[in-house]
């Protein structure tokens, strides 16, 4: 089924797949707490835009309602992530979450 | 096809440039091509005719988030040579990790089944008139309760800022 | 048909182009001379007439000199950002309607690029990418000045954003349209929008001057107080972009005070002159450029006025003072509006 000129739903599938695990890979693969903040914001957006692509695909509203919501929840933990990166750099002065090991076991 | 170009000009460039966030090595370089990321999903946006999401988009990723990221890594003046890396036998774990699960992912969702669709119809759903009647309505108490979350986050961000708390 | 369409777009966008670079390199001949009468001198007059040609002289001048990219500088992003700043400012005039239709043959060109049905939400997202040319060229020089510069001006910018979004949004509910188009065709029909949203054009005209970076709130530049902000490290013609930037968008956001608050290019008792038509069209146009020579005019006279905000009097006016007044400006538009709908009956 396409959804627009001649491109299909499953286009979008595989382009938001790949887009989330590049993410995933991001979180595993990087140090850098802010980073890792950076590939979560990329997970959260590839399933924004298969939201939308399956919004068209069943016209209706909804879902891109939905999308709204999550770009609103992304903004508030961005700001509160942030400053708690912002914490942890003051108190480590690093922002490297392997020296975050004072919990571990 | 004009629309199928933009497709595969706006996919390419989106993940081209999403990749390019794992592995840059300096984390201003991440940021910078994670707005170029977000940038061509605003364009895949406004191909799917959602246009006011579109618009919300940059305005929200690329005109707040990225700000604010790129403020936070000038302040703290991380680069190339602050950048902690991981060991090679983890980054090849993580690649392997990532690669698996990208291919599950799409291997179980090339088979889903689409739910039938009786009527196919462009009616103008990503428009801002129609967006605007289902937001304030169906969804307004989910609505009055982001503009809460939105208080408690300023405030969490405030509180965790400041330096001296007693 | 289609073809004809495209034509005439290209050539309204590189009218559209054409008409901003002139008349911005002309506000900075203008500003030069708007100080001197200010101050009683004479300005420039010497290159040419008048000194008509004295912005020709200073862009040979920004063109030939030395090209220096400092040793540890980024080189890839110590040239993206001015372009960025450059981009950006260019992008905002896609959406101004310059002025009615014009009638040739069968044709009817619109004399706006494109009047899409997000315009104010195009504009709010051109401005906040703005900030990154600021952000980049800052953080690309490698130097603490810059740097420094660089925070102060996207603070500053990040802050005056949300007073301009909120003040925007209270003329967005009473026009219920976001097509710059639109709102201009309303302001024909009834008032002009300043009668309406005073409390918001005040804000929107504070905004703008931080927006822009222009006095009293051109902390990132001081020239008279610091070595330079984000550009420090800038020359040739990577700083003629900065400072060519700073016009542009002084144009561009005295061409957006007149079409949002002051009617765009409709003036008082224009139907009943006698002129219609491509003749009305003209004569809008032309007076729509009255007004945005006017707030140019108005730009300069604030800055050799009114001396320069301190840094944390700019956050106090911008945090403390604008934003809860375009809240208070949201609350009042909103009650008006209830009543008018017979919301409280």
């Amino acid at each position: 089924m396409e959804i627009i000129k001649g491109v299909p739903l499953t286009s979008y599938i595989l382009l938001c797949s790949m887009l989330f695990s590049i993410g995933v890979l991001g979180v595993l693969y990087r140090r850098n707490a802010l980073v890792i903040f950076m590939c979560i914001e990329l997970m959260l957006n590839s399933v924004n835009l298969l939201l939308v692509a399956f919004s068209r695909y069943y016209s209706d509203s909804n879902a891109q309602v939905f999308v709204f919501f999550i770009m609103a929840v992304a903004a508030a933990e961005v700001s509160v992530g942030l400053a708690i990166l912002m914490m942890i750099y003051r108190n480590t002065k690093t922002t490297d979450i392997d020296a975050l090991n004072k919990l571990k076991f | 096809m004009i629309t199928q170009y933009l497709f595969y000009f706006l996919t390419f460039t989106a993940i081209f440039c999403a990749l390019l966030v794992v592995f840059s090595k300096n984390p201003i370089y991440s940021a910078l091509y994670l707005i170029v990321t977000f940038f061509a999903t605003a364009g895949h946006y406004f191909l799917l005719n959602a246009q006011f999401l579109g618009a919300v988009h940059v305005i929200v990723y690329a005109g707040a988030i990225m700000v604010l990221f790129i403020y936070v890594i000038m302040m703290l003046n991380l680069n190339k040579e602050v950048e902690p890396h991981k060991s090679n036998i983890i980054k090849i774990a993580a690649t392997v990790c990532g690669g698996i699960l990208g291919l599950v992912l799409i291997a179980a969702l090339r088979e889903t089944e689409l739910g039938e669709i009786t009527e196919y119809s462009n009616n103008g759903i990503g428009l801002i008139e129609k967006l605007g009647n289902v937001l304030f309505g169906a969804y307004m108490v989910p609505f009055e309760i982001s503009t809460v979350l939105f208080l408690s986050a300023m405030v969490g961000a405030v509180f965790l800022s400041k330096k001296n708390i007693h | 048909m289609l073809s004809t369409e495209i034509i005439y777009k290209i050539i309204l966008i590189l009218a559209v182009f054409t008409v901003t670079l002139v008349v911005a390199l002309y506000s900075t001949f203008a500003e030069r001379k708007v100080a001197a009468v200010l101050q009683d001198r004479y300005g420039p007059n010497r290159a040419g007439p008048l000194g008509m040609f004295q912005p020709f002289a200073d862009g040979v001048k920004m063109f030939t000199k030395e090209e220096f990219i400092p040793g540890n500088a980024d080189k890839q992003l110590f040239i993206l950002g001015p372009s960025i700043a450059m981009l950006t400012c260019l992008m905002t005039g896609a959406v101004i309607p310059w002025g009615g239709d014009l009638t040739i043959g069968d044709y009817i060109f619109k004399l706006q690029v494109t009047d899409i049905n997000i315009g104010i939400l195009y504009l709010l997202g051109v401005v906040s990418v703005g900030v990154y040319g600021i952000m980049i060229g800052g953080w690309a020089s490698n130097n603490k000045y810059s740097l420094l510069g660089a925070l102060r001006a996207s603070s500053q910018m990040i802050s005056y954003e949300i007073a301009m979004g909120l003040a925007l949004i209270a003329l967005v509910m009473m026009t219920g349209s976001l097509s710059l188009g639109e709102i201009v065709r309303q302001q024909d029909e009834g008032l002009a929008n300043i009668v309406y949203q005073p409390l918001g054009f005040l804000i929107f005209l504070v905004c703008a001057f931080a927006e822009t970076n222009r006095a009293p709130f051109d902390l990132p530049e001081t020239e008279s107080e610091l070595v330079g902000g984000y550009h420090t490290e800038f020359s040739s013609m990577k700083l003629g972009f900065y400072l060519f930037s700073e016009y542009i968008n002084m144009f561009i956001s005295s061409a957006l005070i007149a079409t949002l608050y002051f009617g765009g290019y409709n003036f008082p008792f224009q139907h009943s002159l006698g002129i219609e038509g491509n003749a009305l069209s003209i004569v809008q146009t032309v007076v729509f450029f009255g007004k945005i020579f006017f707030f140019i005019f108005f730009y300069m006279w604030v800055r050799w006025t009114i001396p320069r905000f301190r840094y944390d009097q700019l956050m106090k006016l911008g945090w403390k003072t604008l934003i809860p007044l375009a809240i208070l400006n949201l609350f009042i538009t909103g009650i008006v509006i209830g009543f008018k709908n017979g919301f409280f009956n």
